[in-house]
């Protein structure tokens, strides 16, 4: 008797959920669009800074060399607007990859002494400390490399320009107060070494147990199962996030800023002052006394840096993309 | 007998054999074990020495009457002035920010966590990632060039330097509350939705409710994380040396611009016996705005993490 009593009392609630429930229904619908809206504004947003750029950068790229050369300080004579760019992409890129070359391998050994080497209750406490190293801004680093790293610098480069003067990057006259590009790349080597570490780091712990047992098995020693194990699984990461270090360095304005003694040279010479300026630190030095084609030509060096910037890191995302499909780990 | 100890003595040297690795491999381990570990203890050296020299330097300047002063009509070495000025401006712009980024940046991250199929979804989580490294200069370069289409050049107000930094903000937010929803397990949404409750009021009373304390922790991160961005400020916002509290309207002092400006004023010149000037008291004011900024960022810091640790659902 209570089977047959059941069935008419489930009606009303259906009939309810029908009117209101469905998921597509009513505000459901509102909210996806919603959402999905504000995940086509990040697509807007990246396509509108690159638009903006261009557009306000057009005039200095289409003025004639006189034009530019009367508007814009520090304007070398008869040049085009490529040969005025072009130290300055120089020394971005040679800063950039100084540092580059610097933090990966301590970059790589702290990942793996995080990963594998620290006591692991220490682990994430140590990793915290290593990313604090991400939260102090630019300008305290520009402040603390004046101060106490250049000073401290200054022997070292004196010792290297005297026995590896040879050497076309440490060649030159040593600048006594060592506001020289090579002291820019060690503050740039410290400041990516919490992005390449945090990536690495990730990496290394997606390297499958099984693995990392069987080294261990054959008889390996430590450093050889991480060789033989851990390092040709993270190689594709430790690339990407590598990339990603200098994609940070490239940008990097304040410590540059304040530390480099500015010059416009294809210079490799990174002990001597006054030879390499980066893009981004040109820009924060001229850009809140410029007006007129100043500012365009400013912006269009701006451009330059968000088109190598872009490169860079849209090849190290695409490293990391694909290897999380064909990896051996999922 | 004698049989016995032989067989034991092959044990044992097969055992030894076995664990031991030759003297080379053996040395080759220890020396990389000392260089890994000589990779942490190198690191922690700036560390170190840049929390020592901030604190220890711009501990003299903190003063009452430094961190209540603004910097308006002080000239020369006159060391009266204060960073109240550069505090607020920065608190303005950075809450500005925060209320542009963190609305957009959970709605992203609800789209890719909650609805998130196909090529959009993917284009968007990948250019998520590209945002993250743009330049900060160039964010404040966008920022100017957008405003000035609308307000002519030499444009400068605090919500331009508000929107650059959102720029720089965005991606964070989003790729850290997308983490963070990712963990709100799948049982809960499921068990709302045979309850008959619609798909947005599951995000927004269940997934989001749980996920709150990730949510802020997230937020709070990312706001000290563009706390200390100078350069675009300082191109979108340019300098001043009075209080400002209105966003719309008029230059802001921010505190990390704050810092440069002071630094590249070097040393005031003083006369023999003039009162009141002191000559290096721009580097002073530098290093006291440092340490003002990053004891903010180590607090933002600090309240995420405990907030992550005391907030957080109990999962078993």
């Amino acid at each position: 008797m209570t089977t047959t009593d059941s069935p008419p009392a489930p009606v009303a609630p259906v009939r309810r959920r029908r009117s209101s429930g469905d998921t597509e229904r009513g505000f459901s619908r509102t909210f996806r669009w919603i959402t999905t809206g504000a995940g086509a504004l990040i697509l807007a947003t990246l396509a509108a800074v690159a638009l903006f750029l261009i557009m306000r950068a057009w005039p200095a790229m289409t003025a004639s060399e006189a034009e530019l050369a009367a508007a814009v300080p520090r304007y070398p004579d008869d040049t085009s607007f490529i040969a005025y760019v072009g130290p300055l992409v120089f020394g971005t890129l040679l800063a950039a990859v100084l540092a580059l070359l610097l933090a990966t391998p301590v970059a790589m050994g702290i990942a793996l002494f995080i990963s594998h080497y620290a006591p692991r209750r220490l682990a994430q406490i140590l990793g915290y400390l290593v990313d604090l190293l991400a939260a102090i801004p630019s300008v305290v680093y520009g402040l603390w490399g004046v101060a106490v790293l250049a000073p401290m610098l200054s022997p070292v480069w004196l010792w290297l320009n005297e026995w590896f003067g040879w050497f076309p990057l440490f060649a030159g006259d040593v600048s006594p107060t060592a506001r020289t590009l090579a002291t820019v790349a060690v503050v740039l080597a410290v400041m990516i070494l919490p992005i390449i570490t945090a990536v690495s780091r990730e990496v290394f712990l997606q390297t499958p147990k099984l693995h990392e047992e069987a080294a261990l098995a054959l008889g390996a020693t430590r450093w050889e199962m991480v060789r033989t194990a851990v390092l040709p699984f993270g190689r594709s990461g430790v690339i990407s996030a590598a990339m990603l270090g200098l994609g940070r360095a490239l940008g990097e304005t304040m410590a540059v800023l304040m530390i480099l003694s500015p010059g416009f040279l294809y210079s490799f010479k990174i002990l001597q002052a006054a030879q390499q300026q980066t893009i981004a630190a040109y820009i924060a030095l001229d850009f809140p006394e410029a007006s007129g084609l100043a500012v365009n030509a400013l912006i269009a060096t701006g451009l330059a840096l968000f088109v190598i910037t872009l490169a860079v890191n849209m090849a190290a995302r695409a490293i990391v993309a694909r290897r999380k499909e064909f990896s051996g780990a999922n | 007998m004698s049989a016995d100890t032989s067989t034991m003595d092959a044990t044992e040297r097969t055992r030894a054999l076995l664990t031991t690795a030759e003297p080379r491999r053996r040395r080759t381990d220890r020396i990389m074990a000392v260089l890994i570990w000589g990779a942490f203890l190198l690191a922690m050296v700036p560390l170190v020495s840049l929390l020592w020299t901030v604190l220890f330097t711009g501990a003299g300047r903190i003063s009452i009457d430094f961190l209540t002063f603004s910097m308006r009509g002080i000239f020369g070495g006159d060391p009266s002035g204060g960073i109240y000025h550069a505090v607020t401006g920065t608190l303005i712009i950075t809450g500005c920010a925060t209320l542009i980024s963190v609305p957009i940046g959970i709605l992203v991250a609800i789209y890719l966590v909650e609805y998130g199929r196909g090529p959009l979804a993917r284009a968007v989580t990948f250019f998520v990632d590209v945002m993250t490294g743009i330049p900060s200069i160039v964010a404040g370069l966008f920022a100017v060039a957008l405003f000035t289409i609308f307000f002519g050049p030499g444009a400068r107000f605090g919500l331009i330097g508000a929107v650059a930094l959102s720029v720089l903000m965005i991606p964070v937010v989003v790729r850290s509350c997308e983490e963070m929803l990712k963990l709100v397990p799948n049982e809960l949404r499921e068990a709302a939705y045979a309850l008959g409750v619609p798909k947005w009021l599951t995000i927004v009373r269940i997934v989001l409710r749980t996920a709150v304390a990730g949510l802020t922790t997230s937020v709070l991160l990312a706001v000290a994380r563009v706390i200390g961005e100078t350069a675009p400020l300082l191109v979108a916002v340019g300098v001043t040396d009075s209080i400002n509290f209105d966003p719309s309207e008029g230059r802001m002092m921010t505190l990390p611009v704050f810092i440069y400006r002071q630094y590249s004023q070097g040393l005031a010149t003083c006369r023999e016996g003039q009162a009141n000037c002191v000559a290096d008291i721009a580097l002073q004011n530098a290093w006291g705005a440092a340490l003002t900024l990053i004891a903010i960022v180590m607090l933002l810091n600090i309240a995420g993490r405990l907030v992550n640790r005391w907030f957080a659902p109990k999962t078993r």
